[in-house]
């Protein structure tokens, strides 16, 4: 349906506005012009004290840029390298996170809450 | 997503047009539904037009499940507008701070040497009168008007013209003494208590604010509270 639209990246999107998830559209865009692979994460689903509401959103190149996030910074990482394995087979990924214990720092949010990122490629098309 | 479905959600929001992105969360299959929606839409599954149309009015993401299909539901809405009535020394502090939480400002002052594109660089700038300018514009639920001026010539048609609207958010910077003559002059202008309850005065929440830079700070603190629904943006009854 979106065809006949040109990918209209231009100096529109820069205005007032600087809030997410404004940030990675743009640098997604930017990066695909740019001939560099990229994933976008987006949280769909919050419970409990989860920082990054609904719908926000982290874009990932295929060189390891990222912009946005989709919590405070305690999942980023996994959701990179599933960014990562999103764009190396091109097929989607859904991610759940929650905290289980003190010591899952390293896949949990410290914060307790829970979340659910959906993981998808930037087609080459 | 493809390239040319990004491109249509970055020009929708440029645009300032409402826009849901509908995503299967099976197999990534997607939809953008750009407002109005469900025009040419007639392919897609009406229920998931409906919960489109239900997640753009109600302003909430969400997964919807149809027919044993998840759904992924991303809203798109323009961002809530910030409308400054003077082009001082506040309103440099408090532009660029604002559109840091997301908000869509302009800046309205039809005095020379005001509102110039070296003290508001990038930010919209309306040389007119107020309630012209307010005129033009429309304020709209998604709106904050806030006088900023201390010239009742410039502040008080706006404030008239924001209190008869649906802003989410009506304030006036100036001292308590100067708060009270500006609602008397309100009262005369029509408004009825209800409306003038609405008016944030003096605005910004008590912070103790020393200068334009922390005075900017608490106006954009009170716009979030009231923005979000916290307990803090809520005043109790001016006196």
């Amino acid at each position: 349906m979106s065809s006949g639209i040109e990918p209209a990246f231009a100096a529109g999107t820069r205005a007032a506005s600087a809030a997410a998830p404004d940030d990675a559209l743009a640098y997604a865009m930017r990066w695909h012009a740019g001939g560099d692979a990229v994933a976008l994460a987006t949280v769909t689903e919050t419970w409990g004290s989860a920082p990054c509401p609904v719908g926000s959103m982290m874009a990932v190149s295929g060189s390891g840029r990222i912009e946005g996030s989709v919590s405070g910074g305690c999942v980023e990482a996994a959701v990179v390298q599933a960014a990562q394995d999103a764009i190396a087979d091109g097929a989607p990924r859904r991610l759940s996170f929650a905290v289980s214990d003190g010591s899952a720092w390293s896949v949990g949010l410290a914060c307790g809450g829970t979340i659910k990122v959906f993981v998808e490629a930037l087609q080459l098309a | 997503m493809t390239p040319a479905l990004l491109g249509a959600l970055i020009e929708a929001r440029a645009h300032r047009r409402p826009a849901v992105l509908a995503t299967r969360l099976a197999d990534g299959s997607q939809h953008l539904l750009v407002e109005p929606v469900g025009r040419g839409m007639v392919e897609m599954d009406p229920r998931l037009l409906d919960a489109a149309r239900t997640a753009v009015r109600t302003d909430r993401s969400g997964t919807v499940m149809l027919a044993d299909e998840e759904w992924f539901l991303q809203v798109h809405l323009p961002a809530p507008r910030l409308l400054l009535v003077g082009a001082v020394h506040v309103a440099q502090a408090l532009a660029p701070l604002a559109g840091a939480v997301g908000l869509a400002v302009s800046v309205i002052d039809p005095r020379q040497g005001f509102a110039t594109e070296e003290r508001f660089p990038g930010i919209p700038l309306l040389r007119s009168w107020p309630d012209e300018a307010l005129a033009t514009l429309g304020i709209d639920s998604r709106t904050a008007v806030v006088t900023l001026s201390h010239e009742a010539r410039l502040d008080d048609p706006a404030l008239d013209a924001a209190l008869a609207s649906e802003a989410f958010y009506v304030g006036a910077l100036g001292s308590r003494k100067t708060q009270a003559a500006r609602r008397e002059r309100l009262r005369a202008m029509g408004h009825g208590e209800a409306a003038i309850a609405r008016l944030h005065g003096p605005v910004g929440l008590a912070i103790g604010a020393v200068g334009p830079q922390e005075i900017a700070l608490s106006i954009v603190s009170e716009l979030v509270a009231v923005r979000r629904g916290a307990a803090l943006g809520t005043r109790l009854p001016a006196p």
